[in-house]
Formats: C-alpha cells, structure tokens, sequence
C-alpha cells in the first residue's frame, strides 16, 4: 500500500485500531518516560533492564496454565515474576559480596532462561503456534487490543496519582535517601514501592516494545530529558513527552512496515531524541559547550594581545607607534591562526588600528591593555600578601584570573589592597585608564 | 560420535571460556558490560553476513569485535562528555545497537541466516550438523573449533598478562602508580569479551550467553578470595551448568541453552544459601571469643 495513505489514516486517528495503538504507546511512553527518571538519577537505570528479563517466565507461566492467552492474567504473572526478580537482585546485594551490577546480570540471564525453557515448552506441545507470546520478545503494538489499552488506561492513571502523591518523597529520596531517612521517611519501605511502580512500568510496557529492550525507554528519555533541564518536575514532565513522540513514532514505523517489530524502531527513536539532546541541549548540549569554550579561548587571545601591546608601550606611555605582525607573534606564545582571528576582531572592535601588517593600540584598546594588565598584578598582589605565597608562586595564577575578574571583584580587590602601585615583581601597576575618566 | 556429546562439549567450552574471562568482569563491577556487548554484537555479526552472504567466522569476528570495542568507547564517551552515569550510558549504547541489530536482520530476512529468537537463544542443538570439512575430511562441529579456540586464547592471555589483569582488577590506583594502564586493560578486555561472546552467540544466544559470563565468577566469587582458585572454580561451576543444563534439557525436552542458564542460577542459588549459613554459624561461634579483650581471652 502507498506510504502515504497510509501515513494519513495513522495520523488522522480515523480508524479505531490505530486510534487503540496510539493510546497505548502514548500512555506507555509516558508512563515509562517519567519513572525512568527516579532510576536514572539513582544511578540504578540497569534495574529496569533486569525487571523486564525476569518478566518472562511470568508471561508463560500465565499462559502454561491457562492453556489460552487472556492479556490480563498474562500481565499478572508478569508483573509477579518481575517482582520476584527484583527481590532476588535486592537480596543478592544485601546477602552476598557481590555488588550490584553482578546481581543484575545474574538475575536477568537466568530469570530469562527460565522464560525461554518455558517457551520452547509451550511451543513444543503444540499451543504456541498461534500463541503470539514471542510478540512479548520485541514488542508488538499492532498487537495492543481495545481491553488492553483499558489495562494500560487504569493502570496509567493509577501510577500517574501515585506520582503525584509520592512525587516530594520519591524526590528526597532521589537526592538524598541520608536525609530523608532523618526526616522519619521509611527509605526502605519508599524504595520497595518505588521498585513496584517500575515493575507495573515495565509490565505495561511489554506488549508494545518487549521484554528486551524494555530497558531503554526507561533510560533514554530519561536521560535526553536531563540534556535539558536541572528541575525534576521539568525533567520528569520532558522525559515522559519524548517516550511519547518514541512510542508513537514506533508504531507508526511498523504501521508502515507490519513485519518489522515495534520495540526496536521505539528505541531507534528514543536514540535519535537523545543524540539531538545531548549534542543541541542549550546549557549541557556539546555544541554549545564547545562554543563557550572556543568562545572564551577567543576572548583569551584578545586579551593576550591587549596585554603584550600595552606592556610594550608603559615604560615610555606612548603607544602611537606601529607593531609589524610578526613581532606581535613573538610577544606570545599566539598560535598563527587564533592571532589573526584576535587582530581581527580587535580591529573591528575599535581597540587596535592597522595599518598595513602593522598594528597599534587606539585609546579604548589602552585602557583595556591597562585592565587586564592591572587585573594580573592586582590578584598577583592579592595572593602574596593574603596566601603569602612566594612571588615566583603568583604568575601563574593570575595568568588565569586576568580573564574572569568581573568589574565587582576588581572594585573589591583595590580597596581591599589600598590600590597598590606596584606588585610582588616590583612592576607598576597601571591606574590611568580610571584616572582619564 | 553421537551428537550429544558434541552439544556437551560445546556448552562446556562456551561456559569454560565465558566463565574465565567473566570473572573479570565480577570483579571489576562491570558484569553489565558483558550484557551490554552480548548485545551490542548483533550488527556487526549481522554486517559480516551481509557483506560476505556466509557464515565465515573471520568478517563475523571482526564486525563483532568492531561493535565490542565501539560500545566500550560510545560509553567512555558518553560519560565523559555527554557527563552521563556510566551504567545509563551503557545502556543506552547497548539497547541502541542492539535494537540496529534486530532492524537489519528484519530488513534482511531473506538474506541473512539468522532470526530473531536463534539471536535470543542461540541453537546449541543444531551444532552437532554444521561441521568443520578441511579438505574433505571432517573434522566435527565448526562451533567445536571455534569455542575451543577462544578457550584456548582466554587461558592463554589470563596466563601471560595474569599480573596486569589482577592488579587493574583489583587496585586501579596501585596499577596507575606502578605504571599499568587501567584504561588499556579495560579496552582489551572487551576485546577479548567481545571475541569470546561473538564465538558463544551461535550457539546460545544474546542473554544466555550473559548467564555463562557472569554467573559462574559470580558464585566462584563468592566461594575464595584467591584470584587462581576462583578462576578454576569459574571453570568448573560452568562445566556443572553446561552438563547438567543439557541433562535437564533433554528430560524435559526444552532449551538447552536456557537450561544451562537455569542450572547455573540453581547452582548459584545453593552456594549463596550455604555460604550465608555458614558464615552465619561462624559468626555464632566465634562471637563469645570476640567480645573478651585480649587479657579476659588469656585468663579464661
């Protein structure tokens, strides 16, 4: 069939199925979404993955024994033996050495090899033709039905007021379970029901993405969320919004293409979310932390070449002569490149002026020359006479703190100093960029 | 020989090979590694079919140990960088290309011979038939060799760099100071895992073949504080899951490779039960002793 039309009788929700499977991966992807966060910042995100392992021999084992697949009860045994999994990985921890992480893998291998004996049991008398249970494996959202999705809605609802009624609590305990604890909160208690909400999470979630891959859209969103934003609620309310577009894109995906199953597209969508988040985020993104940097590298070499040009000219307080470029690449230790680009840049600024390959400092250029110079020798004064650091000892650190004293922390610096007039290396230190105003 | 024994030999080796080199992965806290490249193997095993349309071991190797490494670096990489804990970052690396992995062999059904459950639980029953012919001579199962050959390399590279292994594992700063780099042995040991999961997918599959990585260190860990001594028991609790998953197998007429799993967890469980009785017990006995001081102890 043509894409498009196709596209457009998934988008427009006119018919029922489809309107069935898209509230069952918004719902989902929401629910998922928001209790992904409480584990990821836990540092506890590979639980989910182990809880959704061990659901598996729950599913058959509903199924061996009702010999017929009836959704609910499938989901019962599944959430039970998910249950039970995350109590052997949480008595592993507490009983033996071994830490977390061995307890997970050691919990989610067997739990599934449990599940799978039972599978090729099923299959092997008969039953499991039609049974559809490998569906459960890599998820199948076709496969969400009209009664489903009233599972899926009650339980929604019933996990979004526990949320809202846990959500300050869940929030200690996320940030600091030591305090919550002294604030009389049961920790114990809090993190057994926080871990039953995840295994109803990843129970609902089975149907549509599977028992493998359930783990990441526990994390994923979680983790594009916090690309953006330092508030939980925010970051909850941002990582269920983005298990909602992965779960509706993945079922539109096999929408398209119904062989495909859905629980990989969901997690290829979900990725694509978080590459764009992590590279594109404003704050923590790594392009715009790239460009402070280069930014703030640019604004160095600047102040660099303000400071050896004015240093040049202080002895005789005349800066009108002309610089040959060359020279200026001597005065420090410039990179060819990040030199010509801070030139440049000043001479747009109005700081130097050129002529030829020559430059010179104009009188804003002076007196921003004469501030970073005075920014290095004041903080090198600051350190001797405060840290009573040896002169040989100030250079360097004032090397960087030239560049990040703000106006404020300068005014401090001198009245706390009585504007000294010479620093530890007996050097002046320059004031007449003040005086002229 | 009757196929039997070869399905034996094959599970002990996978589970000697995977139970040696996994108890690294114990005792570095890193068994989620294990599961991470079992997963994140799947495409490149999946490219090496493609490309070469045949099961050769060699592209098959090499797209595997290109995904192993890949995933070890995506997830310095994103923890470094991206500032992302390490265990999310694992697993979003890992279900990311594991999820790849199923795509392209959906894409690919015709084309590449393997489907979605032998990837989940490997078929360990057909090996016996897929045989090894080298100038007309046959030679017996192909993932017979394979295995065997991993398990040879692993003993091989524990033996030699036996020293580094076990100071990074259990001192990364005293190895820093000494001049050993954490990093570097972090790196190979991927490789090496990636190598030996690569050989043991085949026949047991992405998550069981966790089960032979981890469990067996996990309970030898549990056992001896001696490096050599819970290596050797690695081997032999991996032996016991891999002979008595194939018999439990065979009774019940099931997995094979999910009984071997299941034998291991049953293992684990009856060693980790006794362990915590017994030191229990021992903490009953010597507790009178260990409230005397030192005077009180030499009086009575």
């Amino acid at each position: 069939m043509d894409y498009l039309e196709l596209t457009a009788r998934f988008f427009s929700l006119t018919d029922a199925n489809v309107r069935i499977v898209v509230a069952g991966s918004v719902l989902l992807g929401a629910i998922a979404g928001a209790f992904g966060c409480f584990t990821f910042l836990q540092k506890r995100s590979l639980i989910g993955d182990a809880i959704a392992h061990s659901t598996l021999p729950g599913v058959a084992f509903a199924f061996l024994i009702l010999g017929e697949k009836q959704l609910h009860w499938l989901l019962l045994g599944a959430a039970i033996s998910g249950w039970l999994g995350a109590l052997a990985f949480n008595a592993i921890v507490r009983y033996s050495k071994l830490k977390l992480d061995a307890a997970l893998g050691i919990v989610l291998s067997v739990f599934f090899g449990l599940g799978i004996i039972m599978l090729t049991f099923i299959q092997k008398s008969g039953a499991g033709a039609q049974s559809g249970l490998d569906k459960f494996l890599f998820g199948q959202a076709a496969a969400i039905g009209r009664a489903d999705v009233l599972i899926l809605a009650i339980s929604g609802v019933v996990m979004l007021l526990a949320l809202l009624a846990l959500y300050g609590r869940l929030k200690l305990l996320t940030f600091d379970s030591g305090f919550a604890a002294s604030l009389g909160i049961n920790v114990g208690l809090l993190q057994f029901i926080l871990t039953t909400l995840l295994v109803v999470t990843v129970t609902i979630g089975l149907q549509a993405v599977g028992v493998v891959l359930m783990s990441a859209i526990l994390i994923i969103p979680a983790a594009a969320a916090r690309q953006w934003t330092d508030k939980l609620s925010k970051m909850i309310l941002l990582s269920a919004l983005f298990g909602m577009i992965s779960g509706i894109l993945g079922a539109y995906i096999s929408f398209l293409k119904p062989h495909f199953p859905t629980g990989p597209w969901i997690v290829i969508v979900a990725a694509l979310i978080f590459s764009l988040s992590i590279l594109f985020a404003p704050q923590r993104g790594l392009v715009s932390r790239l460009r402070r940097h280069l930014h703030n590298r640019r604004s160095m070499t600047q102040d660099h070449i303000l400071k050896v040009l004015f240093k040049a000219g202080m002895d005789s307080r005349s800066w009108k002569e002309f610089t040959p470029r060359m020279q200026i690449a001597q005065m420090w230790s410039f990179t060819k490149g990040e030199l010509g680009r801070g030139l440049r840049k000043l001479v747009a600024k109005g700081q130097l002026k050129k002529e030829g390959n020559m430059y010179r400092l104009t009188e804003s250029g002076v007196n921003a020359g004469a501030r970073v110079t005075r920014l290095h020798r004041l903080w090198e004064v600051y350190l001797a006479r405060y840290l009573e650091l040896p002169q040989d000892h100030v250079h360097r650190d004032a090397e960087e703190m030239e560049h990040i004293i703000t106006p404020e922390v300068e005014k401090k610096l001198e009245e706390m100093l009585g504007y000294p007039l010479l620093d530890p290396h007996q050097q002046e230190i320059p004031y007449f960029d003040k005086v002229e105003k | 020989m009757s196929p039997d024994f070869w399905v034996i030999l094959t599970g002990i080796l996978a589970a000697s090979a995977c139970g040696l080199i996994g108890s690294f992965l114990v005792l570095r806290q890193s068994a989620m590694l294990g599961d991470a490249i079992s997963h994140a193997v799947l495409p490149g095993l999946v490219l090496g079919f493609l490309v070469t349309s045949s099961r050769a071991v060699i592209p098959m190797v090499i797209g595997a140990a290109i995904m192993g490494i890949l995933t070890a670096f995506l997830t310095e990489f994103l923890s470094r960088s991206g500032r992302l804990y390490r265990d999310s970052s694992l697993g979003i690396v890992f279900t990311t290309l594991f999820s790849l992995g199923v795509i392209l062999i959906a894409a690919f059904a015709g084309q590449v011979d393997l489907d979605q459950e032998c990837v989940l639980y490997g078929e360990i029953a057909y090996t016996p038939w897929d045989t090894f012919i080298l100038s007309g001579t046959n030679l017996g199962p192909r993932s017979v060799w394979i295995l065997g050959a991993i398990f040879i390399i692993n003993v091989l590279f524990i033996t030699i760099f036996y020293k580094q292994l076990k100071i990074t594992s259990f001192d990364p700063q005293l190895a820093k100071t000494v001049g050993i780099s954490d990093r570097l042995w972090h790196y190979l040991l991927t490789g090496i895992v990636s190598l030996t999961v690569v050989a043991s997918f085949e026949s047991v599959g992405a998550i069981l073949v966790v089960a032979m990585l981890i469990v067996p260190g996990a309970t030898a860990f549990l056992l001896t504080r001696r490096l050599w001594l819970m290596l050797v028991l690695s081997v032999v609790f991996g032996v016991i899951s891999a002979v008595g998953g194939y018999l439990g197998a065979s009774v019940t007429n099931t997995s094979i490779a999910g009984f071997m799993a299941v034998a291991g967890g049953f293992v684990f469980a009856i060693i980790i039960v006794l362990k915590s009785a017994m030191d229990r017990n021992k903490r009953l006995v010597a507790k009178p002793s260990d409230q005397l001081n030192p005077i009180q102890a030499t009086l009575s």
